[in-house]
């Protein structure tokens, strides 16, 4: 017999390139360990992070989404990272009202210089994952709409 | 020559879409000139077997109304695909999956203990709840499936083209109507309205400031909006952003803020997505805490951004 599988949780992450894109690559560059189960989109800026992308990534195979951009009041654009704060809280909430908990979609503030912090979000992210189990929207959705 | 023939069918719809035929008031005088009716389950008698005895492609084009909900439903508009050359789905059950859509924000089960047990104008002392099969004397009756999920008309059948609406506007049924019988029609898979956004189109567009900042939500069930100012100032949530124009801004006009029904523009791939984007960049708030607390006083997100298209969302449904 076959081992049970073990769970290893897909993270798509949309990451600003000025600062936490950065980040991710200081932490490579400095070989950090962290886990390989997130893919990242490197995006302009965080304020660039429509909605749209969150859901089609989780309703594609991911796990779980992580958002990041500069800290509030470092944005390359000034503002771009306060409107990625103000939808977050929005659309956590709509996401609840699926059924998609709150632990699955993270917005995180990862500066240029914040490797360290890039690796442990990570890994915090994909601990959490673990024990949440995979969303399998695929799956479930066809389970829902399944004519018994 | 032959007059073209028509067919109006009704599928999972409150049957305002009935009434919207009905609206052209005399105008529907022309219609029925140039056109036979074929089949209007609403107003004339006709039988599934007089449908069936039709032959591929007899009747010109069927106006299909209604989200699907029921397997009589789906035998019903996979029937009508065989025997009619277009069918348009009308109206945003049809093609968005409309109100009857926000019933796949709980599920089947959920939704019949609803209807038939907790509801509190409801009295059911024996807990009935409709059966498929029930056994009448000597006879089986049966109902049609309650389907678990909702669907659009164009995830059951092929659909041509698309009339928005809830209920679509006259003009758009006359403008349709005549681009049927003279052949003029856009590409297939259109939807017969303008494609600019609400906002471009609305009456109150010269009241939007440069930029406009929201502290918290406000309703119009609980307060009134102002007659001339943007919804949005004010805090209300109106979809003219991320909604398809082409109604002639009725809601608006009788100081409602949209609801949506139209639908997004041709582009959009999640409108109720869109909307949330558009609507909490307005949030006035510089840090997280303050922006978790407007957010929380917009009441039933889901309900709101997806009023009339839950079933069209990316995510589609609650996932159970």
């Amino acid at each position: 017999m076959m081992p049970e599988e073990i769970f290893e949780p897909k993270i798509v992450g949309f990451l600003c390139q000025w600062c936490s894109y950065t980040g991710a690559d200081l932490a490579g560059t400095s070989r950090m360990q962290y886990p390989p189960n997130i893919s990242i989109s490197r995006v302009m800026c965080s304020g660039r992070v429509d909605p749209t992308f969150v859901v089609k990534a989780l309703a594609e195979g991911a796990d779980g989404v992580l958002i990041a951009g500069c800290h509030p009041g470092d944005c390359h654009y000034n503002e771009g990272n306060y409107r990625a704060l103000r939808r977050y809280p929005m659309l956590i909430n709509l996401l609840d009202q699926y059924g998609i908990e709150k632990e699955r979609v993270r917005l995180e503030w990862i500066s240029a210089s914040e490797g360290e912090k890039f690796a442990g979000v990570v890994e915090e992210m994909t601990a959490n994952l673990k024990e949440l189990g995979p969303l399998n929207w695929k799956g479930r959705s066809a389970e829902y709409c399944k004519t018994a | 020559m032959a007059k073209p023939k028509v067919a109006f069918y009704w599928c999972a719809s409150c049957g305002g879409c009935e009434e919207a035929v009905v609206d052209l008031h005399e105008a529907i005088l022309k219609v029925v000139d140039a056109v036979d009716i074929a089949l209007w389950p609403v107003a004339l008698d006709f039988k599934r077997k007089d449908v069936e005895a039709w032959g591929p492609g007899e009747v010109a084009v069927a106006f299909i109304n209604g989200a699907v909900r029921l397997s009589e439903q789906v035998e019903w508009v996979k029937l009508l695909r065989k025997k009619c050359a277009l069918i348009v789905a009308f109206g945003s059950c049809a093609h968005l999956g409309g109100v009857p859509g926000l019933s796949n924000a709980t599920n089947r089960e959920e939704t019949l203990a609803n209807k038939y047990l907790n509801s509190p104008s409801v009295e059911n002392p024996d807990n009935t709840i409709p059966k498929i099969e029930s056994q009448v004397g000597n006879y089986t009756e049966e109902l049609p499936v309650f389907l678990p999920c909702v669907r659009r008309l164009d995830e059951v059948i092929e659909v041509d083209y698309y009339l928005p609406g809830c209920p679509p506007v006259p003009d758009l049924i006359l403008q349709a109507v005549q681009a049927i019988l003279e052949g003029k029609l856009p590409e297939k898979g259109a939807v017969l309205a303008p494609d600019k956004s609400q906002c471009d189109t609305c009456p109150r567009k010269e009241s939007k400031p440069e930029t406009m900042t929201i502290d918290s939500f406000k309703r119009v069930a609980t307060s009134t909006p102002d007659p001339e100012k943007c919804f949005l100032v004010e805090g209300y949530v109106c979809m003219g952003p991320a909604t398809r124009s082409g109604c002639g801004e009725l809601c608006i006009r009788g100081n409602m803020p949209c609801r949506g029904c139209f639908g997004p523009t041709k582009e959009v791939k999640d409108g109720g997505m869109k909307m949330l984007s558009a609507l909490s960049s307005l949030i006035n708030a510089q840090t997280e805490e303050a922006a978790d607390q407007i957010a929380s006083t917009l009441i039933d997100p889901l309900g709101t951004f997806y009023r009339f298209s839950l079933p069209s969302s990316i995510i589609k449904h609650r996932l159970d």
